[in-house]
């Protein structure tokens, strides 16, 4: 009977201690990553090849992406703000939106299941692979040879491209605003550049995205040398990624609102 | 991937990164927090400030020339004690009024400044000396209604307790 008791309190509380030891582990290694971050600074070319995987072969998503929802915005916001007589205000409703919320969020998300996933994916066949064991013979950290490097890519590369898909979507939806549906570009311009502060909106969303940004690129190299060495783990490791990643930048994302925009 | 190439395209990928910032910063935004010493803070008393908000502009002529800081209830006169900082660019004489207004029916509300006739101008801590309150909607409904109601009790004479002074 006790032993049934203790059994069942085990098989509940499993999943917290392994969220709770995971969540420590990923804390130890972020700061292990810092400590040996000096390697991937001084030798820039390795972080600059990260930069190359994570950033350059991200942009033409982000871009595209960044392109349509500006589009949409546009037009859903025409179409409401066109019965209140008020659709000089589209240009404000359109780059509001991106800068402050879409631009970071919608951006970390396709970042995180397009270079997160890739850099879980490259660690775990790494590790499956035994090279990372190889390099540790060869008396090479890999930490500071192949970790920090991936890491410090995807901070680097997170607000650029978080800048890139507001940049894009503002002018996707100057394209339907002022192109397709005929709105003055002088008032969608300059009403969008009195209402839109600059340290208020544009910097909070960069602030936003760098956090966006440690946490994805946190969550891919630690899951990734974390996965167990065989397919089945890498696979199931890069899954990982993209759920966990999304559910923490959304929450993040709630918490850093909540900080900027309370009362305002 | 050779190396030269990958260098190439990182480096217009961070280019175009920054581009989008500036993009951001120079088209799509702007600063509304002026450097601190190109500013003068003034205050005002007011009745009641109804909707105002800190950050809210403060206008002479519609060119906006500063904005609200701070607001708060001035414990003395239980009157609305209102912060703002203008731009030391702009002067305003000593007798400036300021007024409440909404700009459309339904925008934000704004202070007007009315710039007066006096030789001396207002210097940094000054205190603008005429108010007027901010329009509140349901005051000004509730004094149309009275108004109407009084005038109909007269035009047809049988205005039952009649309280306000007549002939």
């Amino acid at each position: 009977m006790v032993n049934w008791i203790v059994k069942f309190f085990s098989r509940v509380g499993e999943p917290f201690t392994n969220a709770l030891l995971k969540l420590g582990f990923a804390s130890r290694f972020l700061i292990a990553i810092l400590r040996h971050s000096t390697t991937a600074l001084v030798r820039f070319r390795l972080t600059l090849r990260e930069i190359w995987f994570a950033g350059v072969l991200s942009v033409l998503i982000i871009a595209v992406s960044g392109l349509f929802v500006g589009m949409v915005l546009a037009l859903q916001g025409y179409d409401t703000l066109v019965r209140f007589g008020a659709s000089s205000s589209l240009g404000i409703l359109v780059a509001l939106s991106l800068v402050r919320e879409l631009g970071p969020v919608v951006g970390a998300l396709l970042f995180a299941s397009r270079a997160g996933s890739a850099i879980t994916a490259e660690i775990g066949l790494m590790k499956a692979t035994e090279q990372l064991s190889a390099m540790e013979m060869m008396a090479v950290n890999p930490i500071a040879r192949v970790v920090a490097p991936k890491f410090w890519g995807g901070v680097i590369s997170m607000p650029l491209l978080a800048a890139m898909f507001s940049a894009m979507g503002i002018f996707g939806g100057y394209i339907i605003g002022v192109q397709l549906l005929g709105l003055d570009a002088g008032s969608f311009w300059s009403q969008m550049q009195s209402a839109i502060d600059f340290q208020q909106d544009v910097l909070n969303g960069v602030i936003k995205s760098v956090f966006f940004g440690v946490a994805i690129s946190l969550i891919a190299v630690f899951e990734g040398f974390d996965a167990p060495p065989t397919a089945e783990g890498v696979s199931g490791a890069t899954t990982r990624t993209v759920v966990t990643s999304s559910l923490v930048i959304l929450g993040l994302d709630v918490l850093l609102t909540a900080f900027m925009f309370r009362g305002v | 991937m050779k190396r030269g190439l990958i260098d190439f395209w990182v480096g217009l990928f961070v280019a175009a990164g920054i581009a989008s910032l500036l993009f951001l910063a120079l088209k799509v935004s702007s600063s509304s927090t002026l450097p601190k010493n190109q500013t003068y803070m003034l205050t005002a008393n007011f009745e009641n400030v109804g909707g105002l908000k800190t950050r809210a502009p403060i206008k002479s002529a519609g060119v906006v020339v500063g904005r609200v800081t701070r607001i708060a209830l001035d414990q003395k006169t239980y009157m609305a004690r209102v912060t703002m900082v203008l731009d030391k660019e702009y002067e305003f004489s000593r007798d400036t009024s300021a007024q409440i207004l909404t700009s459309g029916l339904l925008g934000e509300q704004y202070i007007g400044l009315e710039p007066g006739a006096d030789d001396k101008m207002l210097k940094d801590g000054d205190q603008l000396k005429i108010t007027s309150s901010a329009v509140i909607l349901e005051q000004l409904i509730s004094r149309f209604l009275f108004s109407k109601a009084q005038e109909g009790g007269q035009a047809t004479n049988n205005a039952p307790t009649n309280n306000a002074p007549e002939k």
